[in-house]
């Protein structure tokens, strides 16, 4: 109960800024009908009314982009083609397959790198500039080279979104992985143990906090990555299609309530690794 | 060379002889200089030592003398660069592989996702010892240092004494029959300290092993040990080496006793005369 009275207050703020910044930038178009009209300046209360519920607004209101989420989600059968349902189910299974792929990578080159010198020395400038890239600018041109493999749909947005979470676990699991200190590793030598033995028995364990946390970051890059993957293939399904096909048509409310299933899905999913990793950290004795 | 003498027939009693006779730990001359980024430091300097079995050597000196450095080359984490240096008959190196001992450091390091018999069980998973036995040893070795029953727990559950208590444990689970201890209560208060110091007497009485200690306690030091090693800094060295009169049963209060404080004094001389050159 004592969490809730700041988080309702947070929220509370959010809403009443976000009001009144859709009142001011709706406001415009109240004018400018009025002018074209030739009717005289709108009264304030009048302005207010009339930017609540316009169809094309610059900044819809919240209870606009509510309403079209509960209109698009349960209101409507899940195999529409405007169900944000079926969409988020699309960008989901992407991310998901490119989350796999990219943790699987990432704990890949971990491994490696902290065991060979040569990729110790090579491997993380090379994956430094990967994510220097715009994702946006590299994105097309995987879509394209895949396709002429012959691969399309599912797998060409699993690798985008792969390309952006294998980063954020390379990075924890080598910090993670090189976590116990002189004395442990002194400690193995003396039990005269295997690289394997240390690796199974302090390294991995060692590195499991780590592994969450960067989990947590690169689930949400996963979904940026399936995103933004679905933008080149010229909209056909996903949360970036209806982001897409929302900004040709000058649909903003449903921009903004693809927005806020993206968000929603990405917070489902950071919460769920969340709920595992609490679940196995106290499983190991590490939570108290 | 008495081997030869002996011939074949009194082979098998003379070796046996050899080997009771045989140091534990024998150091020749030996020299360890470290590199580092502001010159070399000379760690170990002539250092000649000689440890027999079932002895209790405590190492005492001022941070910076050596004491660690050598106990270290002992369980070969690191290398001297001259002299020679052997752990029963073996190099260090040879002895670690043949699992010759057990090492106590001074933070218990135990696993914190183990329990406290899952951490005892760790050299015992690494040597390959079945899980029957592994059950077996951790029972015995868990009596031994009295955590009998805390097998189950977590470490973070147990005090900072108890830990390390449990560290011990683990050292002795794989039955090395040579116990290295790197100021293994330094870090413990002073009434911990003691109840253990008098916890380790006894398990040394029914273990009968070879105990390397490192400490900067005298009291400690001329309480635990048979024999006494003064070290001295810049270079790290020897300045005396003491065998204790005190019988072998070492209730609390011999502490107060006329021998204690003598031997006490004579380490205390030793400490200062190593630091003469350099005040």
């Amino acid at each position: 109960m004592r969490n809730i009275v700041p988080i309702l207050t947070v929220v509370a703020a959010i809403v009443i800024l976000w009001y009144g910044a859709a009142v001011k930038l709706n406001s415009a178009w109240v004018y400018d009908q009025a002018t074209r009209a030739g009717a005289k300046v709108p009264s304030f209360s009048q302005v207010v009314t009339e930017t609540m519920n316009q169809e094309r607004p610059v900044l819809p209101t919240p209870h606009q982009v509510t309403a079209e989420l509960w209109k698009s989600t349960v209101g409507m059968a899940i195999t529409s083609k405007r169900s944000l349902v079926y969409h988020g189910w699309v960008t989901l299974s992407a991310t998901l397959l490119g989350f796999a792929i990219g943790t699987g990578l990432g704990v890949l080159l971990a491994v490696g790198i902290i065991h060979n010198r040569a990729m110790d020395m090579s491997v993380m400038p090379w994956a430094i500039a990967s994510q220097t890239i715009p994702i946006l600018a590299i994105a097309p041109m995987i879509i394209v080279v895949l396709n002429s493999l012959g691969l399309q749909g599912l797998v060409p947005k699993a690798i985008i979104s792969a390309y952006l979470s294998f980063f954020p676990v390379v990075v924890g699991m080598v910090k993670g992985l090189r976590s116990p200190d002189q004395m442990q590793l002194d400690l193995l030598k003396t039990y005269n143990a295997s690289a394997a033995a240390a690796f199974w028995k302090l390294r991995v364990p060692s590195s499991m906090p780590y592994l969450f946390a960067s989990l947590k970051v690169g689930i949400a890059a996963s979904l940026v990555g399936a995103i933004v993957g679905e933008l080149p293939t010229g909209a056909v399904a996903g949360l970036g299609a209806r982001l897409l096909s929302g900004s040709y048509y000058g649909q903003t409310v449903q921009i903004w309530a693809a927005l806020f299933a993206a968000a929603i899905v990405a917070a489902g999913m950071v919460i769920l690794i969340g709920v595992i990793e609490k679940g196995t950290l106290k499983r190991m004795g590490m939570v108290r | 060379m008495m081997r030869d003498l002996a011939g074949p027939e009194g082979d098998g009693l003379m070796k046996d002889t050899i080997n009771a006779a045989a140091p534990v730990i024998e150091a020749r001359n030996l020299d360890l200089t470290f590199d580092t980024a502001d010159g070399s430091v000379h760690a170990l300097k002539d250092v000649s030592l000689t440890i027999s079995k079932g002895e209790f050597v405590s190492f005492i000196g001022p941070s910076g003398c050596g004491k660690t450095t050598f106990l270290r080359c002992i369980a070969a984490l690191e290398t001297p660069t001259a002299g020679t240096l052997t752990v029963n008959g073996m190099t260090p190196d040879e002895a670690r592989k043949s699992r010759a001992y057990g090492y106590v450091f001074q933070a218990a390091g135990l696993y914190p996702w183990r329990t406290i018999a899952g951490n005892i069980k760790l050299p015992l998973e690494i040597m390959g010892f079945d899980r029957a036995e592994q059950e077996k040893r951790v029972e015995r070795v868990l009596e031994l240092v009295e955590l009998k029953g805390f097998g189950k727990k977590f470490p973070w559950q147990l005090s900072g004494g108890m830990q390390q208590r449990a560290s011990i444990a683990r050292a002795l689970a794989f039955d090395a029959d040579l116990l290295l201890m790197d100021e293994p209560f330094g870090a413990l208060d002073e009434i911990v300290r003691d109840r253990l110091n008098e916890e380790l007497l006894k398990l040394w009485a029914r273990t009968e092993k070879t105990i390397g200690f490192v400490t900067h306690s005298i009291p400690e030091a001329v309480y635990l040990s048979t024999k006494i090693v003064v070290m001295s800094p810049r270079p790290g060295r020897i300045t005396d080496v003491i065998d204790s009169p005190l019988p072998k049963e070492r209730p609390l209060d011999i502490r107060d006793s006329r021998e204690f404080i003598e031997i006490a004094h004579r380490v205390r001389e030793g400490l200062r005369a190593g630091h003469g050159d350099d005040v």
